[in-house]
């Protein structure tokens, strides 16, 4: 499809900028490959059918937006937790701050040590699933990662890995642009938990591709904010093998712009997929998940579900498809997107599809869009429960059903604490 | 106790008046009742006092213990003492049947200058009167009401009842959707709460109720007002004869 000049000029222009960093053979290969692709494709604009109700200009111009540098006083997240920590400052990999990488069941390595070898199993992930990502729908920005990232982090996980890996995203520069790509290639059996918190930089393109082999499980916990002023595309790729689970959580709090796209193949029988968000939103915020989960396999089971509270003006958005093929009998599709309006300014743009071409699957989606319900407050407040708890209570019970998604007791009790301390600050 | 004095009252969104001069004087350790045919007001009383939106006080006062309610939030009401069972108790998922009994215990502690209850604390007392009412470990770790069948949520009204230990009580048509068992459980929950200290206020169309939660004074309501108030055996009158001939001796 021919390009218009705008896009030409807005895609030239961007990759202008950036440098494909030089690396061993394979690398060099596919950051050239990830960049024709990138011409190819152009960079989204506003009237990509991709980008109705998210504004991409300031994710893909030349020039950063300032986002000034936000500290809550918040403790660091995970704290009381044994994790193995990974830390980016603006996108660069901090080895004082960052833990040994010897982990039992995983191998680490910094992306540009693995780029640097002429022979590596990266080779074959590296931009793959996100090359396969790019059907039916194009995703340009993840393709300029794979072209331009200059950091993060490749893993291969060979075992039932004891402790979470943690890679934490510090922001400390007004102007940062931080490309980071990690790749996780889970083998047969294999399971590892990765928890990704903080806001990285003043602008993120982030990348993470993920390749889980039969009988293989991933998890994944990740808070993005509180930091007002950043902004974040991210994508998720990743790849089932038979049997095997992809559990994926995110809490986001504030951020001028997020768009996460989580975009998963189930390749192989009885595999389990799960992405959950539970985003707030207080002004200046726009949330936009997008989801693409295709059903390759018999027997799988999917769900999406996510819950955004918006307040003051904030925007919520929701695309998520359930591709179902042909063959792809006895599946098991769940999908609900929500949203709890805490005033009248607040929107939600929510696009749910479903595409089946198998006959025997069971796929279900929803989406509101709501206040607090009147009848609860008031049965809550008749009891003695003062206005401002019991709102905050009637949104931690909107929010249940995704943070239940995660499966782990203390993470689980983290995040429910954060959403709690989000609720608490906006009410004193 | 509880003292209403020529109340009127009018939906809010609608220009209806419901309430049309309300008298009413609950005194301490007194269960009155309130019987009346369908739409006389009697829940729109109810909500009324217990604060719920959607009407307008247009005339008349309500005091407890001397204190204007009618000016408080709902929250400063039950502080106050205040408690209605519901109706129709409302579902709320997601919010834990316990987090919300050991909120709202310890909110109104709060607003009263008084020690929260511990979480320790808050559990042994609990069981005990759960106990007492047949409401098992599930129910109270279930979701507020949700999937509670008709005589659960109105057990767990009672059940709200006998931790808040409220000082005036009103129930709005605790009977409906009972069977007979439930009524009877939920009649002994209520009748092991009432003492000197405690005033009572019981809607209900049946005289059936009133078998098990004996009245001191039951007062016919029709037309948003009171029209009729005696002792006990007011009631079986109304069982007996239905509120016919009530209405026609008054008019």
């Amino acid at each position: 499809m021919a390009q218009s000049q705008a896009k030409r000029s807005l895609t030239e222009s961007r990759l202008g900028g950036l440098s494909v960093s030089a690396g061993g053979t394979w690398a060099t290969v596919a950051r050239n490959d990830a960049l024709a692709r990138v011409q190819e494709m152009g960079l989204p604009e506003r009237r990509d059918e991709y980008w109705k109700y998210t504004r991409p200009d300031s994710l893909t111009q030349a020039e950063v937006v300032e986002a000034a540098i936000f500290d809550g006083g918040d403790k660091e997240v995970f704290d009381g937790l044994d994790r193995l920590k990974i830390v980016f400052v603006d996108g660069v990999f901090d080895a004082d701050a960052s833990d040994d990488f010897a982990l039992e069941g995983v191998a680490i390595e910094r992306l540009s040590d693995a780029a640097a070898a002429d022979i590596h199993w990266a080779k074959d992930l590296y931009g793959a699933l996100e090359t396969r990502g790019q059907t039916p729908v194009n995703r340009p920005l993840a393709a300029l990662n794979t072209a331009a990232a200059t950091d993060g982090i490749v893993m291969h996980v060979t075992g039932k890995v004891s402790r979470p890996i943690n890679l934490i995203y510090h922001h400390k520069s007004k102007v940062s642009d931080a490309i980071l790509h990690h790749l996780v290639k889970i083998d047969a059996d294999a399971d590892v938990t990765i928890l990704e918190t903080g806001p990285a930089a003043a602008r993120l393109n982030k990348v993470m591709e993920v390749d889980v082999a039969d009988d293989a499980g991933f998890h994944h916990v990740r808070v993005q904010g509180r930091d007002h002023e950043r902004r974040a595309v991210t994508h998720m790729f990743a790849r089932l093998g038979h049997r095997s689970a992809f559990k994926s959580f995110t809490m986001t709090a504030n951020g001028v712009l997020t768009r996460n796209e989580c975009v998963i193949e189930l390749t192989g029988d009885d595999a389990q997929a799960h992405v959950a968000g539970a985003a707030m939103g207080d002004g200046d915020f726009l949330h936009d998940d997008t989801v693409f989960i295709t059903h390759d396999a018999e027997r799988c089971e999917s769900r999406q579900v996510f819950k955004k509270v918006l307040r003051n003006g904030a925007t919520g958005v929701f695309q998520g498809k359930i591709l179902v093929k042909a063959g792809a009998q006895k599946t098991d599709g769940y999908q609900i997107s929500q949203s709890l309006l805490l005033d009248g300014d607040s929107q939600f743009l929510a696009k749910p599809e479903l595409e089946i071409y198998a006959d025997d699957v069971a796929c279900s989606h929803g989406s509101t869009s709501g206040a607090i319900d009147d009848e609860a407050l008031f049965y809550l407040r008749a009891r003695g429960v003062p206005h401002g708890t019991a709102t905050d209570l009637l949104t931690l019970a909107f929010l249940a059903e995704a943070v239940d998604e995660v499966e782990d007791d203390a993470l689980r009790e983290e995040i429910v604490s954060l959403l709690e301390g989000w609720l608490e600050r906006r009410r004193a | 106790m509880l003292n209403i004095n020529n109340l009127h009252v009018d939906l809010e969104d609608e220009d209806k008046t419901i309430l049309k001069g309300v008298n009413l004087s609950v005194e301490a350790g007194k269960v009155h009742a309130i019987m009346g045919p369908n739409g006389s007001g009697k829940s729109t009383l109810s909500y009324v006092l217990a604060g719920r939106d959607g009407y307008k006080v247009t005339e008349g006062s309500a005091t407890l213990d001397g204190d204007d309610i009618l000016d408080m939030e709902p929250e400063e009401r039950a502080a106050a003492g205040l408690f209605l069972a519901f109706q129709y108790p409302v579902e709320i998922p997601g919010v834990g049947n316990m987090t919300f009994l050991r909120t709202a215990v310890n909110a109104q502690r709060k607003a009263r200058g008084e020690d929260e209850m511990s979480a320790a604390e808050f559990l042994k007392v609990i069981r005990a009167k759960a106990k007492d009412l047949k409401i098992d470990a599930d129910m109270l770790k279930r979701p507020v009401n949700v999937g509670f069948s008709g005589g659960e949520k109105k057990r767990n009204e009672i059940l709200q009842m006998a931790m808040l230990e409220p000082r005036m009580c009103i129930l709005d048509e605790t009977d409906s959707g009972l069977d007979v068992d439930a009524m009877k459980l939920v009649s002994e929950g209520v009748n092991a709460l009432r003492t000197e200290g405690r005033g009572f206020l019981v809607i209900t169309h049946y005289q059936r109720l009133l078998d098990h939660i004996k009245p001191d004074v039951v007062h016919i309501m029709a037309d948003g007002r009171i029209i009729k108030t005696g002792g006990p055996e007011l009631a079986l009158e109304v069982e007996k004869n239905g509120y016919a001939d009530i209405l026609a001796e008054v008019a």
